[in-house]
């Protein structure tokens, strides 16, 4: 009996190898590869085949020795790479997957699949010979590129007096865009007078200038000012000391003085040989890591989640005692705060996994679905370095699945449709993975036909899921394909249809404390748009008061608080109200009313509105009595003890050791119709587990 | 209750006694976790009448349901001398609330009596059978009947 400690190890080790093995063929295919990376790939299957031998995973050898003779012969430069080989070595690599996985679970191989695989790896061989004599050797492109274009950013902004009237902190922002990269930081004190006394205490004289390097555009630093933006003047230009001078388009970055050309040359050309002499490829090394067994890792976690709940109920005490201003134990507090945090962030970083074997078994859901349907797909990955926490990449794994094998089953046309409309016979889809201000956002962008709505609404209208005569906006009626029950697929293909829909997908992501969004024009593609909290424990959440009770609004989801005056407020009738901001008119959802908790008698000026963005609603204003505070809590499910609550993603515990619940804006701001259908359904639930 | 102590026999069972909607009703003593005083609990929006909230048991989040309400007695008005039964079956923990808790009663499997099927009430459902004690009888409540397994398994 083989220890099955070591077993194990192989098999971590079979799956960096697969890895490594299939980023390889991708380089291979997309021309970006060099003798060493055949070697490359002919270690990996190597080594696959050497340790398997070790363990008589006879049928996982056998399969490795022809593939890896074919790389040898492909190494000797005996075979060229052309485009029947890299399929045959991709649907190999595939393969070779499927064995370690079969070997993993200690079940047979699918000959049927193997067999085929096999053959065609075998009869490169057996043409090799003759070929020898005409083959000539083919030097592969070698790129130069760097991974990404990076830039320096100078961001100039003046607070103004709303600015700081609102509470508003330059050192925040500051520190805010520290964490992006490094800073240089400059205060232009020349708003200042010297006559001290016809300064106005509550207006801004001073003007911040930062300049921020290594970014590679400047959404993070918009997104730093999303808040602020209108409060101060903001200048964000580049400075384009270190980019490519091939791609420069100098009218556009002139900034207000031109500098000399030649300056500008000379600056560019400079990292230009630099990178030149250091191609991406010398910078791919296997880093050292640490293998540790997961449940170490979550019982960490679930110490730091006692350590938050304890830090907040010591803040609680503190601010209780009344302790004078001067107090030292309030910096102390912020300090274990700090620490905390950290701590927090810390664990949860080794969670943290890239998303890039997810994406890597895309590639091939993409290539089956592709071969399937008898369409031609290409699948770009982006982004395939963003971390992600370990529960989300597995989670993910289905819905994904589900959602490209959908893209190229109902999204991308056959290639003759697309000729007919004037685009590339292949179809491009796009899966991309990035991090947005406190949460990831992974893309499935297509270019192909776009939505149907209006076969979308019929088919809804049949399967009664809408009334036929029912006024649906655009995204009303792209969100009915997450409906239950629904599936536009005339017939039922062998690919998608399989009896999931898109319901389950979506229910997938909500379960991950996650929302997909689709946008969708016509003739040009469909984007589905994931976005899933960095962490599953803890989250920012904003504390406030509603009809007597305690309750969390993700700070993710609140775009800013107002405290309305009588003129942004208008109404409809007698119940909807309105909220007029920036020109734009919001409805206003009382959260008291729409919870069924003892509504507030106040006027909404005396309240408090948070703004939110939700995916179907758009925006609308929450009302609640008040804000207590902002902070990190502990995200504990309701699953598990009472189950699912309408408007309500879950519950933490606060300082006081009183639970909160937390609200699900997305939920909250649906219409109530589907709010109290839920409710009715509950309610049958319990009178029918009674009976 | 002395004739029932002289019964040391392996088929003993231990019951938690309590009175809800004035009735006695028990509970088998291995279901219950831990008997509480009634302290404040946090509301659920959108629940039945019987579901008076959540509360913080040492990091749990813990259900309490009024068992007057659910076995269809007028709801109870807590205050601080009333008392919640934790009781876990299986993985889930749900705390009820209950007017009073009176004593712990062992009796043999044999004085179990079968539920008589008056009719098809609420209270009449969620017991499992009845107790012959003295003057009283003592309906033991099926914790499973009372509380699914799962609302979301349900739906």
């Amino acid at each position: 009996m083989i220890d099955s400690a070591i077993l194990e190890a192989f098999f971590e080790e079979c799956e960096d190898l697969l890895v490594a093995l299939s980023d390889g063929l991708a380089d291979m295919r997309d021309g970006n590869a060099d003798s060493e990376t055949v070697n490359a790939v002919f270690r990996s299957v190597h080594s696959i085949k050497g340790a398997a031998g070790a363990f008589n995973l006879d049928e996982l050898v056998g399969f490795a020795h022809t593939f890896e003779t074919v790389l040898d012969e492909l190494r000797a430069n005996r075979l060229s790479t052309d485009d029947t080989l890299l399929r045959v070595l991709q649907r190999a690599g595939d393969i070779l997957a499927d064995l370690v996985d079969a070997a993993r679970d200690q079940v047979p191989a699918d000959r049927a699949q193997v067999d085929p695989a096999l053959s065609e790896l075998q009869s490169f061989l057996g043409t090799s010979v003759a070929e020898e004599e005409e083959f000539v050797f083919e030097a592969l492109t070698l790129s130069i590129d760097g991974p990404e274009r990076l830039g320096s950013y100078l961001i100039q902004f003046q607070p103004g007096r709303a600015f700081y009237a609102t509470g508003n902190d330059p050192a925040l922002l500051i520190s805010a865009l520290q964490d992006l990269g490094p800073v240089q930081v400059h205060a232009e004190t020349s708003g200042l007078t010297d006559d001290l006394t016809s300064l106005q205490w509550d207006e801004g004289y001073l003007t911040w200038k930062v300049e921020l390097a290594d970014q590679k555009n400047d959404l993070a630093i918009r997104d730093v000012f999303q808040f602020v933006d209108d409060l101060c003047d903001l200048q964000v230009t580049e400075i384009f000391d270190n980019a490519p001078a091939a791609q420069i388009d100098v009218t556009a970055v002139l900034p207000e003085t031109p500098p000399e050309i030649g300056t500008l040359l000379g600056q560019t050309e400079e990292p230009a040989t630099i990178k030149a002499d250091k191609p991406e490829k010398n910078q791919k090394r296997t880093a050292s890591t640490l293998r540790v067994d997961p449940e170490r890792v979550d019982r960490l976690i679930n110490a730091v989640g006692e350590l938050i709940i304890n830090q907040s109920v010591i803040s609680q005490r503190i601010a209780e005692a009344q302790l004078p201003n001067s107090s030292e134990l309030h910096g102390d507090l912020d300090d274990y705060k700090l620490l905390a945090r950290e701590i927090q962030e810390g664990v949860m970083a080794i969670r943290a996994q890239p998303v890039k074997p997810l994406f890597q078994r895309m590639l091939r859901i993409a290539r089956e679905a592709a071969e399937a349907t008898g369409k031609y797909v290409d699948l770009v990955t982006e982004g395939e370095a963003t971390e992600v926490d370990k529960i989300v990449v597995e989670r993910l794994a289905d819905p994904l699945t589900h959602m490209i094998r959908n893209a190229i089953d109902h999204g991308i046309e056959t290639s003759a449709i697309r000729a007919e409309s004037g685009k590339p016979s292949t179809g491009t889809l796009r899966l991309t993975a990035s991090q947005r201000s406190g949460s990831i956002v992974i893309e499935i962008i297509d270019d192909g036909a776009g939505l149907n709505r209006a076969r979308i609404k019929e088919t809804a209208v049949t399967k009664g899921l809408v009334a036929a005569d029912a006024l649906l906006s655009e995204q009303e009626i792209d969100h009915l394909l997450f409906a239950p029950g629904f599936s536009t697929a005339k017939e039922v293909t062998n690919l998608s249809g399989r009896g999931v829909g898109m319901d389950v997908v979506k229910t997938a992501i909500t379960a991950l404390g996650g929302r997909v969004a689709i946008s969708s024009v016509k003739g040009k593609g469909t984007t589905f748009s994931i976005t899933l909290p960095l962490t599953l424990a803890v989250m920012d959440g904003m504390i406030i008061h509603v009809g007597g009770q305690t309750m969390v609004v993700p700070i993710a989801s609140i775009l800013e608080t107002i405290r309305p005056a009588k003129a942004d407020l208008s109404q409809i009738g007698l119940h909807n109200h309105l909220l007029r901001i920036r020109g734009e008119y919001v409805p206003i959802i009382d959260l008291a009313e729409r919870l069924g908790v003892s509504p507030c008698s106040d006027a909404l000026t005396d309240r408090v509105l948070l703004l939110i963005q939700t995916e179907v609603a758009g925006q609308c204003a929450l009302a609640v009595d008040d804000i207590l505070d902002q902070r990190q809590v502990v995200v504990k499910s309701m699953q598990g003890s009472y189950g699912e609550i309408a408007g309500i993603s879950g519950a933490t515990i606060l300082g006081d050791g009183k639970i909160a619940l937390i609200i699900d804006p997305d939920a909250i701001s649906a219409p109530p119709t589907s709010d109290l259908k839920s409710h009715l359904q509950t309610q049958r639930d319990f009178a029918h587990a009674a009976t | 209750m002395q004739q029932l102590d002289d019964q040391k026999a392996a088929s003993q069972i231990e019951f938690v006694t309590l009175v809800a909607g004035g009735q006695s009703f028990c509970i088998e003593i291995t279901q219950i976790r831990e008997i509480r005083r009634w302290s404040p609990v946090t509301l659920l929006p959108h629940t039945p009448s019987f579901v008076l909230g959540v509360i913080n048991l040492r990091g749990a989040v813990i259900p309490i349901f009024d068992l007057a309400a659910k076995l269809g007695f007028s709801p109870i008005e807590p205050t601080e001398r009333h008392v919640m039964i934790i009781t876990a079956v299986e993985d889930r923990i749900v705390g009820l609330l209950v007017e009073s808790v009176s004593e712990i009663l062992g009796v043999s499997a044999d004085m179990v009596r079968e539920t008589p099927r008056g009719s098809e009430d609420p209270t009449t459902l969620a017991v499992r059978g009845v107790i012959p004690v003295e003057d009283d009888m003592i309906k033991i409540i099926s914790l499973d009947a009372l509380i699914p397994q799962s609302v979301s398994a349900a739906a």
